[in-house]
């Protein structure tokens, strides 16, 4: 009975949090179009945000493309198939393990940042304050942390496929002696606008979801201390999960499409 | 004139007045919980009421009713005869810069120094006080008052609990504020460093000649501070006077807040 009581008690908080949510975007998107417009705030926010993941998007995208030719690399040997070896890293990197492991690595690092430090403000009456003073803290702290992250992301996707395909080509250098040029001039004849557009337009949703995870946590974090280091993690699980469905539609989608 | 004679004169002058701020039948709940059962409350112009009650009374919670950062269920709370209730969001914001907050934990932000934390109610008012070319006069005579000038451009982490909480008080004045609320303003400090704010709660009144609610449950601070005082017990005005007549009193609940 007992069991019962708990698994509904779970689905209704579920469902309660699912309905917060959804109005928490409502509010973003009602916020978004109404002036005044925090532009500078929103800058500063791009710069944290993507500098803050900068460093490690980079070298994640090295290690990506350094560790995808080396292990692909003696299964197309076996079949004197090397010569694929540009063609077939770049098409997963840039359709799918590029956006989907650096938006995950930016969700570690962006949504359990931003889950934090509006908990911490939210604990501590930071934003209480910023509401006394005449400014409407969700435009100032949330919409711009939600766009920065939008932005954000596809860039620093971008920035993060460039790294893992010289990584890729740094070992198929070293073990195949390919050139620069060849490697690349093989990499673009592969990859087409069908390859690059969805992944892109995918990971503004990626990019957005983080960020609106990650200010839902924080802004209606509760309980003190405990309740932000509650945000930040939570932020985190919950962004990562809902990354893999987003993907998961987007690929449905583009299959529908671009025909895979 | 003695001295009991002399807050009595006072508490006398102050009823003749008409309030700057005033609260009547106050109601708010959490769900089952009664916090505010109709409270009510007037603030007269250069007064310094201090309202105490036990922790969880429900003391910041009407404080946060006063500023529009809670809904009342029931009840009107007029701050310079404005019902803040039928105010919209502009009309709140122009209010609000009128009233200064102290925060219970300062609230200082911690992303910016604090020259930034001063300036940033200034910029976010320019609407209501209008463009204000020489920001850096006024952050600096904001700090003057609490003597606080070298910690300008200092971040709040490098600052203790009392300075935290004398940038706060800066960050109040800076508005030049006619009301100043007062949230647990010595709570979590030093019995030395609560009595330099005090001090100096009271050296702002005399030079910015505001009005204050102060909220507490620091007998030291009332005394010192208070001419008059309100009691909250149960989430309504259980007993009202001068800090001496309720020092005095028999009543159990009231002698219980003076042990």
């Amino acid at each position: 009975m007992s069991i019962l009581k708990g698994i509904t008690s779970r689905i209704e908080t579920f469902f309660i949090e699912v309905g917060e949510m959804a109005y928490f975007t409502g509010h973003f998107f009602k916020e978004v179009f109404t002036r005044p417009f925090e532009f500078k705030e929103l800058l500063r926010q791009c710069y944290n945000i993507g500098n803050r993941s900068l460093l490690l998007v980079g070298i994640t995208g090295f290690i990506i493309g350094l560790v995808l030719t080396l292990q692909t690399r003696p299964t197309l040997e076996e079949f004197g198939a090397e010569s694929w070896m540009p063609s077939m890293v770049s098409i997963s990197i840039v359709r799918e393990i590029g956006p989907v492991i650096i938006a995950l690595i930016f969700a570690g690092r962006i949504a359990s940042g931003i889950g934090a430090e509006l908990g911490s403000m939210r604990v501590t009456e930071q934003i209480d304050a910023m509401e006394v003073s005449g400014t409407n803290p969700f435009k100032y702290l949330v919409v711009t942390r939600i766009l920065a992250a939008t932005l954000m992301l596809p860039i620093l996707v971008i920035f993060g496929d460039a790294i893992a395909l010289y990584g890729s080509f740094i070992i198929e250098n070293y073990k195949g002696e390919v050139s620069f040029q060849l490697y690349f001039v093989k990499v673009f004849s592969a990859i087409g606008f069908g390859d690059i557009i969805p992944a892109t337009i995918k990971t503004f949703f990626f990019g957005f979801a983080i960020g609106l995870v990650g200010c839902f946590k924080g802004y209606n974090c509760e309980n003190g201390t405990v309740g932000v280091g509650k945000a930040a993690n939570s932020a985190v699980v919950f962004a990562s999960m809902l990354l893999f469905i987003l993907d998961f539609i987007a690929v449905f989608i583009t299959d529908i499409f671009f025909e895979i | 004139m003695g001295a009991t004679q002399d807050i009595l004169k006072k508490a006398e002058d102050v009823s003749t007045k008409r309030p700057i701020l005033e609260i009547k039948d106050l109601h708010k709940s959490f769900g089952n919980n009664h916090v505010l059962n109709g409270f009510n409350l007037q603030l007269f112009e250069g007064e310094n009421l201090v309202v105490m009650g036990k922790s969880g009374s429900g003391k910041s919670v009407m404080i946060k009713c006063l500023i529009g950062l809670m809904e009342a269920d029931f009840g009107s709370i007029e701050i310079m005869n404005k019902d803040i209730a039928t105010l919209n969001h502009n009309e709140l914001d122009e209010l609000r810069a009128e009233i200064g907050f102290l925060f219970q934990g300062s609230a200082l932000y911690d992303s910016m120094t604090v020259r930034e934390n001063l300036e940033f109610p200034l910029r976010r008012h320019r609407k209501t006080l209008g463009n204000i070319t020489d920001t850096t006069k006024l952050v600096m005579e904001a700090l003057e008052s609490v003597s606080l000038v070298h910690a300008m451009d200092l971040m709040p982490a490098e600052l203790s609990g009392g300075m935290k909480r004398r940038v706060a008080l800066a960050r109040t004045l800076i508005l030049k504020p006619k009301i100043i609320l007062y949230d647990e303003p010595t709570s979590g400090l030093d019995p030395i460093t609560a009595k330099e704010i005090i001090e100096l709660m009271r050296s702002i009144q005399k030079q910015y000649k505001t009005s204050s609610l102060i909220i507490t449950h620091d007998v030291d601070c009332a005394r010192v501070i208070s001419n008059r005082m309100i009691l909250l017990v149960d989430g309504i005005n259980y007993a009202e006077g001068v800090f001496k007549e309720l020092a005095a009193s028999k009543d159990e609940k009231v002698k219980a807040f003076f042990k």
